[in-house]
């Protein structure tokens, strides 16, 4: 699962231009992740250009 | 549930949206731009340097959407040698936030309507045709808007193409990661824009310096998204500017991504078209994403406004747009894209060695063919590559 740094966040958009399966939810003061739809490929984590999103393990 | 009709619906209030809007709007049809936020031009997520011959064709440089004029370009080797070219008002350090909104202004003026604070959320369809968009006004309000022809023009984010089944998602390679600052009390000199190369400081793309007057400049990284999960772009900028300007303060800082990958194969559809980041017409060597914004909104706004004349908004009518996107830009983008890919297998030694070669060779003689043909001295492996660059 994909955590995120609320605070930290730009609203940039780069994270959505990269997720294969479009479910980050974003506006000019909010993000999301649709977590039904995520397939964990971690290409948010990787792009995101000041480190928001995060793994967080599933129990 | 409030239900609105236009001609045409822009979505993205940036260069991209804004001069489709001018353009579909002067040929004669009704034009709503929404924009999801609440000002035009805010933030700025922009180096904000444009060349001039191409600025030139749909505004004249001058007032307040400049910061500052450039002559020279310099582009400088990870042991520093830098190789000059300079061309009276070759290119502008631009005020963004200015600039995107003297665009929204002209296509008000031309007819159009701009709306903030807007946020699309998805597409209507009447049968296998986009018929218009559903969006939250002012984040409470949910519409409907219905349209003849919807122009995404949505930027990197790129969602409103995807809700009509493009493919706009941005492979990881080519989708580079940035991070700039606006500082100020730096040595810069005024007119010349840098560009470091080094696959140490910058690995698949390079640091910028431009420099906007007043000792001040933008100074930006961006980096393939090939290589940002082991260090992050603002990691690799902060390195940059405690080595390179320790005593600089820092105005603002920016981030975003670049699409810098070949047009997708595909840019309209039945009652819509692509416009801009999201349809990746970004120069992909360069990033430079503005003007070619622009030209894709002048070519598909006329297209568009004749399509929706004539009755038949059909993706084989509004496909005059794909064909005339490639014969203009997009396929000097292809070019633009084999050589991006051929520099980012140069290693630091080899990019040094044709810089080397490259001071050596006269200004005039710098021409793209010769960069290339030097540089391929020391990657002889390559030259096969470079043939296909320039033949094929
Ligand atoms: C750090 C950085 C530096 C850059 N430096 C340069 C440079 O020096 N020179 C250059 O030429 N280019 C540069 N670029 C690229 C350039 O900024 C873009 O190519 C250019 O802005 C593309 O214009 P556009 O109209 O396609 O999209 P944008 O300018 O991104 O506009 C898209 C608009 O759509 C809006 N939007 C998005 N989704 C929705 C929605 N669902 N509903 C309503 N509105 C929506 C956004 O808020 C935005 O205003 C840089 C990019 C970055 C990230
Ligand atoms: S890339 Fe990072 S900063 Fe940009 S919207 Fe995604 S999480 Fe936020
Ligand atoms: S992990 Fe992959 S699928 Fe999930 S939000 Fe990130 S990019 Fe999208």
């Amino acid at each position: 699962m994909i955590g995120i740094k609320q605070e930290k966040c730009d609203y940039c958009g780069t994270c959505v231009g990269v997720c294969p399966v479009d479910c980050i939810e974003l506006s000019d003061s909010f993000i999301q992740i649709v977590h039904k739809i995520c397939i964990d490929c971690d290409l948010c984590i990787k792009i995101c250009p000041i480190e928001v999103l995060y793994k967080v393990e599933k129990n | 549930m409030t239900q609105e009709k236009y001609d045409v619906v822009v979505v993205g209030g940036g260069p991209g949206g804004s001069m489709a809007a001018k353009f579909a709007a002067e040929n004669g049809v009704r034009v709503l731009v929404l924009e999801k936020d609440r000002e035009i031009g805010i933030p700025v997520r922009c180096g904000e340097a444009v060349g001039g011959a191409g600025l030139r064709e749909f505004m004249e440089p001058k007032g307040a959407i400049i910061s500052s004029p450039i002559d020279s370009f310099r582009l400088i080797s990870p042991s520093g040698i830098a190789v000059h070219s300079s061309a009276e008002g070759a290119g502008y350090v631009l005020n963004r936030k200015v600039f995107d909104q003297e665009l929204a202004i002209l296509a008000s003026n031309a007819g159009a309507k701009i709306q903030t604070r807007s946020y699309v959320t998805g597409l209507l369809f009447d049968g296998d045709y986009v018929c218009g968009v559903k969006y939250r006004f002012q984040n409470q309000e949910d519409r409907e808007v219905r349209a003849k022809v919807v122009v995404a023009a949505d930027g990197v984010e790129a969602r409103v193409g995807r809700f009509a089944g493009f493919k706009t998602v941005t492979k990881m390679k080519d989708m580079e990661t940035c991070y700039q600052v606006h500082l100020a009390n730096i040595d810069v000199e005024d007119g010349v824009c840098d560009f470091l190369l080094s696959n140490k400081k910058a690995p698949g793309g390079y640091i910028w310096v431009f420099p906007k007057g007043n000792r001040q400049a933008n100074v930006g990284i961006g980096i393939s998204g090939k290589f940002s999960a082991e260090k992050s772009p603002k990691k690799y900028l902060d390195e940059y500017i405690a080595e390179r300007f320790p005593n600089a303060s820092e105005i603002n800082s920016t981030l975003g991504g670049v699409p810098c990958d070949k047009t997708l194969s595909e840019i309209s559809g039945n009652g819509i078209v692509l416009v801009g980041d999201t349809a990746h017409q970004v120069n992909p060597m360069t990033g430079g994403g503005i003007v070619n914004a622009m030209k894709a909104g002048r070519i598909s706004g006329k297209i568009i406004a004749t399509a929706i004349k004539e009755g038949n908004v059909s993706k084989k009518r509004l496909s005059e747009y794909d064909r005339e996107w490639e014969k203009t830009v997009g396929k000097i983008n292809e070019r633009f894209y084999k050589i991006k890919e051929f520099t980012m297998k140069l290693t630091d030694v080899q990019l040094d060695k044709t810089a080397e070669l490259l001071v050596e060779m006269p200004p005039e003689k710098r021409t793209l063919f010769n960069v290339f043909k030097t540089a391929v001295r020391y990657q002889p492996a390559l030259i096969w590559e470079v043939t296909k660059i320039f033949f094929g």
